[in-house]
């Protein structure tokens, strides 16, 4: 399939886990490429060559502005010269914003929401639609570089002991208006568990709690687990917590040893972001609660008893 | 103070209706609603035009339906631009914000604003597609929104936490679902939303061939739709004062505990 890009997300010259899923297959396609912005990429490029990429082309240091705009031009200044067969982003806040804007520089489609690749001569994407019910395979009809935008834990990622990758810079073009957004300052949200989308256990919550402070029910159990708090999106509309609770088509999507559902119902939405997940426990009070049809263990019971003593008998 | 707000009109998401196999489309038989990703958008636009500004709402279908519309107008929006084309069906995210952008390149607004993704299609590419078009500086997922001396400040949701973020206007910002609590329209805004202007462009009034939308203008195309793998339905109990005991035994058996 000749050459294929991956953009490499990094942080502090640690290389993000979707990338690494996206490197593990993309190597299976073709030579790997992996594309950067930010000042470690000769820190990153072990780790990226391991994984199976040859080269890493860094737009660098981006000197506060958003990788979006300066990305997109700087890929798109190289890709007739370097001519990527496809390119895979990985469906995160910074992968969806250089996709969409090199999208309209290449004036490509991006297909989206992509859960597996498959080498058909060109390249097809898998999209789940309806809640996972459906699967829609899509293929591009044009020779332009195919821009995908891929689910995390799509793939495994997997080392494979290869050398450092060759880091080389690509200029970022003069971006005019476009680059004039500036981040100020970085904040770090503390969590003292693990990460939503990595977590083995994860333990969300819905409208069955009745209301915004029962939400530490959910968050008391998933630090007793070694878990990570999520949230169907009913209640981060409410407000009850951030979006970045939220597990769903629209949120996350998490593929846990363990996944607890305590008082969702499990629309579509939600049942898409997390039906992957090796085992599902579900507790909610509605007997007729789709969640249900793809628990492991469904009880039906009211979280505001099964929560609590849940939490007691694990202290004992 | 004038903004720009894209909303789309889907049908009802706890009635979605289904994949027609033979167009390849979603069966738009049902009534669309107003995408509620789209009321925090608009939403956000009321706060931050206040009195003496200016909320401008545009969206696209094939099919003159407005009744997801006049919700927005109902909120509170001064004024919408409707593009309505048969052949607008089937287009694609890139196609779409061709088409906004070419509507909002009208209406000259000092900042777009847009959800992160429909609740339909989620793509979530069209924000900054729109961006990228018209050449404006973008701030994506946005959690907090807020206006002074002609610029844009945006906390921004990152995988770590978020960033602050400056930007000058004109700019496009897309909005996090839960960043204000959208207004329910009142029995007022209701009866005067019917009476606003809605200005009603077809692609040819905005300069736009039939080629770069629809089908044909995709660039991709769809191969298969099949159904997806089950998954199967195990024990489902009556909580008896045991459930959590039931709960326990399970993950001791996973090894969890």
């Amino acid at each position: 399939m000749g050459t294929i890009w991956v953009h490499a997300e990094t942080q502090d010259g640690q290389v993000s886990s979707i990338t690494l899923e996206l490197l593990a297959k993309a190597r299976e396609l073709g030579d790997v490429v992996a594309v950067h912005a930010g000042n470690d990429a000769e820190a990153a490029a072990a780790e990226l060559g391991a994984h199976g990429a040859s080269r890493v082309l860094s737009a660098g240091d981006l000197d506060g502005g958003l990788v979006g705009p300066a990305l997109a031009s700087a890929m798109a200044g190289v890709v007739d010269s370097e001519a990527p067969s496809a390119i895979l982003f990985g469906t995160t806040y910074g992968g969806r914003d250089v996709a969409g804007r090199l999208s309209v520089k290449l004036d490509a489609p991006v297909i989206t929401n992509v859960v597996d690749l498959i080498d058909d001569g060109g390249l097809v994407g898998v999209e789940p639609v309806f809640g996972g019910t459906t699967n829609v395979r899509t293929r591009f009809t044009s020779d332009k570089p195919g821009i995908f935008l891929v689910r995390p834990k799509s793939f495994t990622a997997e080392s494979i002991d290869g050398g450092p990758a060759e880091v080389s810079e690509i200029p970022i073009p003069d971006l005019g208006n476009s680059g004039a957004a500036k981040i100020t300052s970085q904040f770090v949200e503390e969590s003292d568990g693990p990460k939503l989308d990595e977590a083995a256990i994860v333990v969300s919550g819905g409208r069955g709690l009745g209301e915004a402070e029962k939400f530490h029910l959910v968050e008391d159990l998933a630090a007793k687990l070694g878990g990570a708090a999520g949230a169907s999106r009913a209640i981060v509309d409410a407000g009850w917590v951030p979006y970045s609770y939220q597990v769903g088509q629209t949120g996350k999507v998490v593929k846990p040893d363990v996944y607890i559902a305590a008082g969702i119902s499990g629309a579509t939405q939600h049942m898409v972001g997390m039906k992957g997940s090796k085992t599902i426990i579900a507790i909610n009070k509605d007997p007729e609660a789709p969640i249900f049809s793809i628990a492991d263990l469904g009880i039906i019971g009211d979280v505001h008893k099964v929560l609590p003593a849940l939490l007691e008998a694990l202290e004992g | 103070m004038k903004v720009a707000v894209c909303v789309k009109q889907i049908p009802d998401p706890a009635d979605p209706g289904e994949l027609d196999i033979e167009t390849k489309t979603l069966k738009r038989d049902v009534k669309l609603i107003l995408d509620e990703s789209d009321s925090y958008g608009v939403e956000m636009a009321l706060q931050l035009v206040g009195e003496d500004g200016e909320v401008v709402l545009v969206s696209m279908v094939p099919n003159n339906e407005r009744n997801g519309l006049n919700n927005a107008l109902a909120m509170g929006a001064d004024s919408a631009v409707l593009v309505s084309d048969d052949a607008l069906a089937g287009t694609d995210a890139l196609g779409t914000a061709k088409v906004l952008a070419a509507a909002i390149r009208r209406i000259e607004p000092d900042l777009v604003l847009a959800a992160t993704e429909s609740s339909d299609g989620y793509t979530g590419t069209v924000p900054e597609q729109i961006a990228e078009l018209l050449e404006l500086p973008s701030v994506t997922f946005a959690k907090e929104v807020s206006i002074a001396d002609g610029s844009v400040s945006v906390k921004r949701q990152t995988e770590e936490g978020y960033d602050e973020v400056s930007c000058p206007l004109p700019a496009l910002v897309s909005v996090t679902a839960g960043v204000v609590e959208p207004r329910y329209p009142s029995f007022k805004g209701i009866m005067a939303a019917k009476s606003k202007p809605v200005e009603e462009l077809t692609i040819s009034d905005l300069g736009i061939d039939s080629s770069q939308v629809g089908w044909s203008g995709g660039g991709q195309e769809i191969v298969s739709i099949e159904p997806a793998p089950e998954r199967e339905a195990g024990e489902v109990i009556e909580d008896e004062g045991d459930g959590h005991e039931r709960i326990i035994a399970f993950l001791e058996e996973l090894k969890v505990i």
